[in-house]
């Protein structure tokens, strides 16, 4: 899994936008991760505390906002979400659809002290 | 003292991503058109890329990068053989390519004497699919006998790519895959995806795939 060089990358993005803004310690960081991301919370969290150890980060909270992966039917625009497996759409049975979230992968912001 | 929020919105991978636009440009610079192979292990990649030069090497210069997770150059002696320049990435232990490491790997090829370029990831379903490269375009290997349920279960994967291959067709006979439902998985996540059915073994399926890459090859010749 790759959950180590994400974490090293949430790091290095965080570290440089609170040196930017005057920081003396970041308490909290807040995540946004679309369910198809595959991204395990739980691993990313233990990294997290290893190698922001030290940092301007250190201490600091992971916060995960997960967003569901919803489809838009293009036959007859019902949007559902994905449950357990995909499917055609539950109201007409078309496969024709588009994504509208559950890809997002960033950071939002930061909160900081200064 | 009470904490100050500040906005970032800004995507985790913004690193890679940055990278991956540098190879992009370097690739164009030299008007070789790349490839991004991507598949779990065993699925075919290595016998793919074989397969591919054996029937393109007249014509077109084909240059490897070859992803492992461990310090061994069996795939990457076997391009060699072929006749090819291939250089070995061990990531290391990483389940996947980034950009950076391709981008050393770009400096060990003779990009200006290539006209196509095809990077064999990790062998992986999960990780190599958040990582861009830089490549014109992503191909999944799938092999008939990992089973027809792998859109289904690995749906970010197939939402990015650009081509995908279904690998050991001879094998249809002896192995319960549905391709109508496997294809129904895809075509969920990725409308009108080019697919080419293949066998690495038999040959069969396989001009299709050069007839779509070679006019793929020309093109970048030409933009
Ligand atoms: N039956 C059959 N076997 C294949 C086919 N393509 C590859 N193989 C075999 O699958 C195994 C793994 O192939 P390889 O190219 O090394 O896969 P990689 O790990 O994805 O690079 C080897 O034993 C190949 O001979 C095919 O189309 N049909
Ligand atoms: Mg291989
Ligand atoms: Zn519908």
């Amino acid at each position: 899994m790759h959950e180590l060089s994400v974490t090293e990358n949430i790091l290095s993005l965080a570290s440089d936008h609170a040196q930017k803004s005057g920081a003396t310690r970041v308490t909290a960081i807040n995540l946004v991760i679309g369910q198809l991301s595959s991204i395990v919370d739980d691993s990313v969290q233990f990294y997290w505390d290893l190698i922001s150890e030290n940092t301007i980060c250190a201490g600091s909270i992971l916060n995960f906002n997960r967003t569901p992966a919803i489809f838009r039917c293009l036959a007859c625009q019902h949007e559902f979400s994905l449950e357990a497996r995909l499917s055609p759409c539950p109201s007409c049975g078309s496969i024709r659809n588009q994504l509208i979230s559950g890809e997002e992968f960033y950071l939002d912001s930061i909160e900081i002290e200064k | 003292m009470s904490a100050i929020r500040v906005p970032v919105i800004e995507k985790i991978f913004s690193a890679n991503d940055r990278m991956a636009r540098l190879n992009y440009d370097r690739l164009q610079k030299d008007r070789v058109f790349s490839v991004n192979l991507m598949a779990s292990p065993g699925a075919g990649k290595t016998s793919f890329i074989l397969q591919t030069i054996n029937r393109i090497k007249g014509v077109h210069r084909v240059g490897v990068i070859e992803g492992d997770t461990a310090p061994v150059t069996i795939d990457a002696d076997k391009i060699i053989q072929a006749g090819m320049p291939a250089v070995q990435i061990n990531t290391g232990g990483d389940c996947h390519l980034d950009a950076s490491m391709v981008s050393d790997g770009l400096d060990q090829l003779p990009l200006s004497e290539l006209d196509l370029l095809i990077i064999e990831n990790v062998g992986n379903l999960i990780c190599p699919a958040a990582w861009d490269l830089g490549t014109d375009v992503k191909l999944l290997v799938a092999s008939v006998p990992e089973g027809d349920d792998k859109p289904y279960k690995y749906p970010n994967i197939y939402r990015g790519l650009d081509v995908l291959v279904i690998n050991k067709t001879d094998l249809l006979q002896y192995i319960d895959f549905n391709m109508d439902y496997f294809r129904q998985g895809v075509e969920i996540l990725n409308p009108g995806l080019v697919t080419f059915p293949v066998s690495c073994k038999t040959g069969e399926g396989l001009d299709a795939w050069i007839d779509w890459l070679t006019s793929k090859v020309k093109e970048k010749k030409l933009h």
